[in-house]
């Protein structure tokens, strides 16, 4: 057993855990962090995937001790509150999601994407970038449309900052 | 059609609990002192079990338990069934072979369960799994359908010999003969459809809970039909009595066909769970799903189409082979039969049609409905012969079909379908505008220019869906009829629960049933709650498949409403002393026709439950059911058009286009079935070019995980031009046909079509992988 502690959606917790533990069965159990899921068992599907440290990780593919220190943030704390981060809100006003399985890892992925290019994004490197992510339901249409359209939302919301700032 | 109601493209209202983290899913659920279990399934496709050893593995830190098919057994837990009987054509009914939840003397798939290990933890369990020490007889195993029917091998099941099921047949087999015989031009193809694993991307788990003082079970499970996996669990497998036994399907992630058959872990977690006194939870991993989850299509058929001197059909003759796997699952003899052969008239008018069936026992994994069922089966093998005919005969692709069209209705084909209503003619102009058909040429010189080939496919599809109507699938075999049903509530404040048998894995039911209600009342939709998906809430239902929610599910609904309305006009006109005919329900108000008297929708509720002033005799409260058995099947059509381009130096094929114009009658929300029907091509155009079972010789499944088996990414699909066109639906109040499936029924041929013509040849096979794509390429060259 080893003793981990993390900040995970701003708030500091620490825990026990065997050492073969991975970081996404401590959120799921431990935390009771349910909205990160498992959906195989080769790190391939993406229904995991959460920010460590600010980068997008599948959880399955992280022992928990290994993140141990890191500040983690999962799906449940992506939103500002009540209000919506317009991932979230593009996923459905795009109706990006329908079992909604996969749809956490998606837009814990998206926003990741999105921040990582603050040129923007076109079709092709959303495509490419939802590489490891899989949905068995949207055939992936509505989700490039929303991740496109949260990009141009939030550049333009980034924009508007820059002008409030200046 | 207001901003909510039918029609009208409303944002869903369950994505909330989605994109936050709030879904409840099976895996989600803990119950106090709930504990986790791992199935020990055979590494053999097929064996005789010789020895069970368990007590090493209950000794093992943290084991509650370590259970074996012979306990259950003993403790009178039956054997699965399927539950659509079907003779073969000599008068025999169907071979079915038994089927124990857990192994007792032979395995006959790798992954077939044996043993349960329940234990503090998932990891414990794992652990203790490996310490079960099981010795194996092992035998010779067979996986092909065609070598398994085969003399000399490998003998399955004792009931059925030579692996047959049964052989089947449906049509005029003597005016088919004579059609072919006479024929100006016949076409021969050999169709095979491969084997697929529906993957929906929530694997399979079920939690179990006995609860002694009470003795009722619980079963949380990810179930598309939670009352029919009740009622068989209790009425076949013998678990408990229906009003001992709740079964609740709370969110569910995806379910494609695979999550209606009810699977030996749910049984074994119930039984388990009175056996060692804990709630016992099973979540299966991904590979477990590969191995232990019903696999969909799997046919190998000839075909031969008859034309006459002017390009008609005047005959179709098939003959068909049909792998059910090692173990008949719930509804597999369906899907080969009824769900397929019937379809086998298409778009077309076919004087003439047979068509015969053998269904096989192989050491593989079940074979069930995967979505489309039978439907794309049948689609696939037609659509591939038009085009193939369309060659040979040196005619447009689109004429051929358009020249063979049915084009008055109703049209009884000669398989048992009655057509109602069509034009399919309109969804071929709208795919061929869609696509820009006319200029193809042109873009297939300019790919060539860049070293690609190019080519262009289309597919016409048809389907029967709204499944079904019950007293006919009764006479051909089902054990249950397909009626759906509806129970509205409106509460004192004029709120509405709406509850449905109906299940939603995805589908939006939360959204259509509201707006479907909303439509009726005036209500907002954020005042109707959709309860579904358990068995102790709703009364009885039967599911969600066949694209059977819409056509069924909310024509209950309707009834239903119908109801409540009737009972809230006559509250209305007693308290506006008005006469019940001239009461009319709009924008949330009762008024009466014609004049500025109106009662706002709550007081009319209210009324109904203060019951200060009730017409005489009124029973008090709005609340109503309704059962809904259809009249007829639906049957949504249309057409679909692919446009690939072929690398040849790497075999690799891009979708360049892909255009849907589908007929699925009314539309309740329009961004809901675009949904429904992208994410069908995605599956559809995976079975084309990715996704494929495959077995070695030894019955090891040798695609067993995402690293072996190709799910479509987003990177392997374009952006998809989808439209609709509208014949309503007469048999049904809404005028709705269904949407689930049309997708995956469409798509396949469209794919395959453009691949043969871009590359000149006159078949490939599915998945037209790049290996497969550039070997063909090769031949071709050599």
């Amino acid at each position: 057993m080893s003793d981990v502690s993390f900040t995970v959606n701003g708030k500091r917790v620490s825990g026990s855990v065997e050492d073969r533990t991975l970081l996404v069965h401590f959120l799921r159990e431990n935390l009771g962090l349910t909205g990160t899921h498992v959906g195989c068992d080769t790190s391939q599907c993406g229904t995991c995937v959460v920010h460590v440290d600010g980068r997008a990780v599948k959880s399955c593919s992280m022992l928990a001790v290994q993140a141990s220190g890191s500040t983690i943030v999962t799906i449940e704390g992506l939103a500002n509150g009540a209000d919506l981060h317009p991932v979230q809100a593009a996923f459905k006003e795009h109706h990006g999601l329908q079992c909604g399985f996969c749809t956490p890892g998606m837009i814990m992925t998206a926003t990741d994407m999105i921040a990582r290019h603050p040129q923007g994004l076109d079709e092709a490197t959303v495509r490419a970038e939802l590489d490891g992510n899989i949905c068995r339901c949207t055939g992936y249409h509505n989700i490039v449309k929303a991740i496109l359209a949260a990009s141009q939302a939030m550049a333009k919301g980034a924009k508007g900052k820059a002008r409030q700032a200046a | 059609m207001g901003i909510e109601g039918v029609g009208a493209r409303v944002a869903r209202k369950e994505d909330k609990r989605f994109i936050t983290g709030g879904g409840r899913y099976v895996d989600d659920m803990v119950v106090p002192g709930m504990k986790h279990a791992v199935f020990v399934r055979s590494p053999h496709a097929h064996a005789q079990i010789k020895k069970i050893d368990v007590r090493q593995a209950q000794a093992m830190p943290g084991v509650v338990g370590v259970l074996t098919g012979k306990e259950l057994k003993a403790d009178g837990i039956g054997n699965l069934i399927c539950g659509w009987m079907i003779h073969s054509k000599d008068g025999t009914p169907m071979k079915m072979g038994a089927w124990s939840p857990l192994a007792v003397d032979k395995v006959r798939y790798v992954g077939d369960a044996v043993v349960i290990v329940i234990a503090d933890t998932k990891g414990q369990a794992r652990d203790a799994a490996e310490a079960v020490e099981i010795t194996y007889k092992e035998l010779k195993a067979v996986v092909e359908a065609t070598k398994a029917l085969e003399k000399g091998a490998p003998q399955i099941h004792a009931e059925a010999e030579n692996n047959l099921i049964f052989d089947w047949e449906i049509g005029d087999g003597k005016a088919t003969d004579a059609a072919i015989k006479s024929a100006a031009h016949v076409t021969r193809m050999k169709i095979v459809n491969n084997r697929l694993v529906p993957n929906a991307m929530e694997p399979r788990a079920a939690l179990g809970h006995y609860d002694k003082a009470e003795d009722h079970y619980t079963c949380w499970t990810t179930s598309q039909n939670p009352h029919v996996a009740r009622l068989v669990m209790s009425a076949f497998y013998n678990v408990a009595p229906e009003n001992k036994l709740r079964v609740i399907a709370p969110d569910v992630g995806g379910g494609f066909g695979s999550k209606i058959y009810i699977y030996p872990e749910e049984i074994v977690c119930l039984w388990a769970s009175k056996k060692t006194g804990v709630p016992v939870k099973w979540v299966a991993d991904r590979t477990e799903s590969f191995l232990a989850d019903a696999h969909g299509r799997d046919h190998v058929s000839t075909v031969e189409m008859a034309f006459d001197k002017d390009n008609r059909i005047t005959g179709l003759r098939v003959d068909t082979i049909a792998n059910l796997g090692a173990y008949m699952s719930l509804f597999s003899s369906c899907v080969p039969t009824y769900l397929y052969a019937t379809l086998l008239s298409g778009q077309y008018n076919i004087p003439a049609i047979h068509a015969n069936v053998r269904t096989v026992y192989t050491n593989t994994a079940p074979v069930d409905a995967y979505r489309g069922a039978g439907r794309p089966e049948a689609t696939y093998l037609l659509e591939r012969t038009m085009e193939t005919a369309a060659r040979e005969l040196a005619v447009s692709p689109a004429e051929l079909r358009r020249k063979n069209f049915i084009t008055s209705f109703p049209h009884q084909t000669p398989v048992i379908m009655n057509y109602d209503a069509g034009d399919y003619a309109a969804s071929l102009d709208a795919a061929m505008k869609a696509a820009d058909y006319a200029g193809f040429t042109k873009r297939k010189a300019e790919a060539a220019k860049r070293g690609k080939l190019r080519g262009i496919g289309m597919s016409c599809y048809i389907e029967a869906c709204g499944i079904a109507p019950s007293a006919a699938v009764g006479s051909l075999g089902a054990g249950v009829g397909l009626w759906e049903s509806a129970e509205v509530r409106v509460n004192a404040i004029g709120t509405i629960e709406v509850l449905t048998g109906s299940h939603s894995h995805g589908q939006g039911h939360e959204t259509t049933f509201a707006q479907v209600v909303n439509q009726r009342f005036g209500v907002p939709i954020d005042s109707v709650s959709i309860v579904h998906g358990d068995t102790d809430k709703v009364q009885m239902g039967m599911g969600t498949y066949g694209s059977r929610s819409g056509a069924v599910g909310l024509s209950a609904l309707v009834k239903a409403l119908d109801k409540v309305e009737a009972k809230a006009k006559k509250i209305a006109a007693h308290l506006l002393e008005a006469d019940e005919g001239d009461i009319v329900i709009e924008n949330g108000e009762v008024k009466v026709a014609g004049t500025d008297k109106s009662l706002p929708w709550f007081q009319v509720a209210l009324a109904a439950y203060t019951a200060h002033n009730l017409p005489a005799g009124m029973e008090p409260g709005l609340k109503e059911t309704a059962f809904y058995d259809p009249a007829n099947f639906t049957f949504p059509a249309g057409c679909y058009i692919s446009e690939v381009e072929i690398d040849p130096e790497t075999g690799v094929t891009e979708i360049v286009q892909f255009v849907a114009a589908d007929d699925f009658g009314n539309i309740i929300n329009p961004m809901i079935v675009e949904g429904q029907v992208h994410g069908g091509i995605a599956q559809g155009v995976g079975q084309a070019l990715l996704e494929g079972a495959h077995y070695d010789a030894s019955g090891q499944l040798l695609t067993a995980s995402y690293m072996d088996y190709t799910m479509p990414r987003a990177d392997d699909l374009p952006s998809f031009k989808v439209s609709t066109s509208n014949t309503p639906c007469p048999s049904n109040p809404l005028g709705i046909k269904g949407c689930g499936e049309a997708g995956a029924i469409g798509s396949p041929p469209a794919v395959i079509n453009a691949i043969t013509d871009a590359l000149g040849v006159v078949d490939i096979a599915m998945p037209a992988s790049p290996s497969t794509v550039w070997s063909a390429i090769r031949a071709k060259k050599h």
